[in-house]
């Protein structure tokens, strides 16, 4: 899976000044990759630099050190190349559904006449199910129908890379899951690169192929890349029933609640920052081991 | 009480007013008003000498009929030019008003773009920070003498007085509002690659705008209120020239008209920008 590397990280860190001179140093000599259409979740802890991670991604932080590249150019700043779905939706108040996608549409397409692009933004706005409350302003909206908005948003202007900081981590259990299902499919529709940032363990394992795991920061670093054992046609309703999703969610939520910490004073033998450990955790319905019965 | 609050407030409102005019009457009527004779005591000499006042026992003070009916006479010819010292209330009102807008206009031009660039530059911020906080807590009419020395001419300087008391809350209020707009909102418009003119129009100036308004409805309150003083510095014409005038004719039925038109019109400026801050207002 090295042949073409579509999204590279390479040996990137990132430094701010801390009080008293010093500085403190949030990730060092982070190494990644991504191919064509691959769906990469990262998980960890609050202040490891995931969304710095992102950002740089994005083109709005720059690394220190190191360089972030996307088919074959480095990445100096933001693109419309590379959309964010943004946490808190960051819509624009003062403008429609409609017309928060068509800014993005006409900045996408500065030449075409205002029908062509509300045509285009009416077509995403209809992927994302919202047909019928394009002339609605955000403030009417809900928060699910909010995050739709913003999907709208960055589909619309049909980037080579979609990045999502924690999409849905502010909506309910039920919106959730109905968006994930939306945007699993979209993405699998459209062969999209998907870069996202989650604390759930569990989106994580319904939606990425890969999950980076970074251990905690400061000087965090990426412990491992699990790659997804489910079936690429997995469904969310019965997820839970697939052979190997315990060992996956056990080896994930184990990485969380111990080894994120613990990880960086003991490295691996032959632990590599180039290469971080490939792992697939598999292995038959093994019973959650502390009675975890939340999967229902 | 079954009403709705709005009815039951106007309803209050009515009954203070009518509670105030009929004191107002009853403070102004006098005792021996009606009894024409002189009190019992004075010198006749006494009398003639200190006129109507003195020997009626009546105020000068006017009854609130008696403004009622002068008001109702200067409304109902407003605009007539009997020379420098005898014009209507609407032409004095409509020079006030004309100084206003032209100084507090002018104000925008100037506010507006400036803070701008207060608000989007660090450097710019801090480097006119002492200038700002030094000339804002300047009464504008410390300007005055400076501006007559300067301009030489007395309708300009007012002009110029209102332009100075207004662009300071302006100015503060539209960098305050450029500086807090949301960073997602600027780095939802660099991802889409927006270039900084346009995001200024699209992005900023639409966040601002409510903060903007804001400070513009301060400066017109602001400029309202400094124009009456500046005109009675100034002279010549204007409401506040008006008050002043006729506080020299002693006739305090004109100067209380004054007042209350002054008031009114101070009311309309603001709801005027109101309704304008509404329009640009959106809720989150």
């Amino acid at each position: 899976m090295t042949d073409s590397r579509y999204v590279s990280i390479e040996g990137i860190a990132r430094r701010y000044a801390a009080p008293g001179g010093r500085t403190t140093t949030v990730f060092e000599d982070l190494w990644f990759s991504m191919n064509k259409g691959d769906f990469a979740c990262i998980i960890g802890h609050s202040g490891c630099g995931k969304t710095t991670v992102l950002n740089i991604l994005a083109g709005l932080d720059a690394p220190d050190t190191g360089a972030a590249i996307m088919d074959g150019q480095a990445i100096e700043g933001p693109s419309l190349d590379r959309a964010v779905i943004f946490q808190g939706h960051a819509l624009l108040p003062w403008r429609t559904v409609l017309g928060n996608v068509s800014y993005a549409v006409s900045s996408r397409h500065r030449r075409w006449s205002a029908e062509k692009v509300r045509d285009h933004a009416m077509r995403f706005i209809e992927l994302v199910g919202l047909k019928g409350s394009e002339h609605k302003r955000p403030s009417e909206l809900s928060g699910g129908m909010k995050q739709r908005v913003g999907i709208a948003r960055a589909l619309s202007i049909e980037p080579k890379m979609l990045l999502m900081d924690e999409p849905f981590s502010a909506l309910d259990a039920l919106t959730r899951g109905t968006l994930q299902d939306e945007v699993r499919r979209i993405c699998l529709e459209t062969g999209q690169t998907v870069f996202m940032i989650t604390h759930d363990v569990d989106e994580a394992i319904y939606l990425a192929d890969r999950i980076v795991l970074m251990t905690n920061g400061p000087q965090a670093v990426v412990a491992e890349i699990v790659e997804n054992p489910l079936p690429r046609d997995r469904r969310r309703l019965d997820i839970h029933k697939q052979p190997d999703f315990y060992a996956v969610r056990n080896h994930l939520i184990d990485f969380l609640v111990e080894r994120s910490k613990t990880f960086k004073s003991a490295l691996p033998e032959g632990y590599d920052h180039r290469h971080p450990p490939v792992v697939r955790p598999t292995g038959g319905l093994v019973p959650p081991p502390d009675g975890d019965a939340r999967a229902a | 009480m079954s009403l709705p609050l709005n009815v039951r407030a106007a309803l209050v409102s009515v009954l203070l007013l009518a509670g105030f005019l009929l004191v107002w009457q009853g403070a102004t009527a006098g005792f021996g008003a009606s009894s024409g004779g002189l009190p019992a005591g004075m010198d006749p000499e006494y009398a003639k000498l200190m006129g109507l006042t003195a020997t009626t026992g009546k105020s000068a003070m006017p009854s609130p009929v008696d403004v009622g009916g002068q008001l109702l006479k200067l409304l109902s010819d407003p605009f007539y030019d009997k020379g420098p010292n005898d014009k209507g209330l609407g032409i004095q009102l409509a020079y006030s008003l004309g100084r206003v807008l032209l100084g507090y206009g002018i104000a925008v031009l100037v506010a507006v773009p400036l803070g701008f660039l207060i608000g989007m530059s660090a450097l710019m911020s801090r480097a006119l920070d002492p200038f700002i906080q030094v000339l804002k807590p300047i009464s504008p009419l410390a300007w005055m003498p400076l501006a007559l020395y300067t301009i030489k001419d007395s309708g300009i300087s007012a002009i110029f007085v209102i332009f100075i008391c207004s662009v300071w809350p302006m100015l503060l209020n539209t960098a305050f509002g450029v500086a807090s707009v949301r960073k997602e909102w600027l780095n939802v418009a660099r991802t889409l690659e927006v270039g900084p003119l346009k995001r200024a129009f699209t992005v900023i100036l639409p966040a601002a705008a409510p903060t903007i308004l804001t400070g513009m409805r301060i400066s017109i309150g602001i400029a309202w209120l400094v124009i009456v003083a500046a005109e009675m510095l100034v002279g010549g014409t204007g409401i506040g020239y008006f008050v002043w005038n006729e506080w020299n004719n002693l006739s305090i039925t004109n100067v209380i008209i004054a007042i209350l038109i002054i008031g009114v019109t101070g009311m309309v400026l603001d709801q005027i920008l109101a309704a304008v801050a509404r329009l640009v207002t959106f809720p989150e």
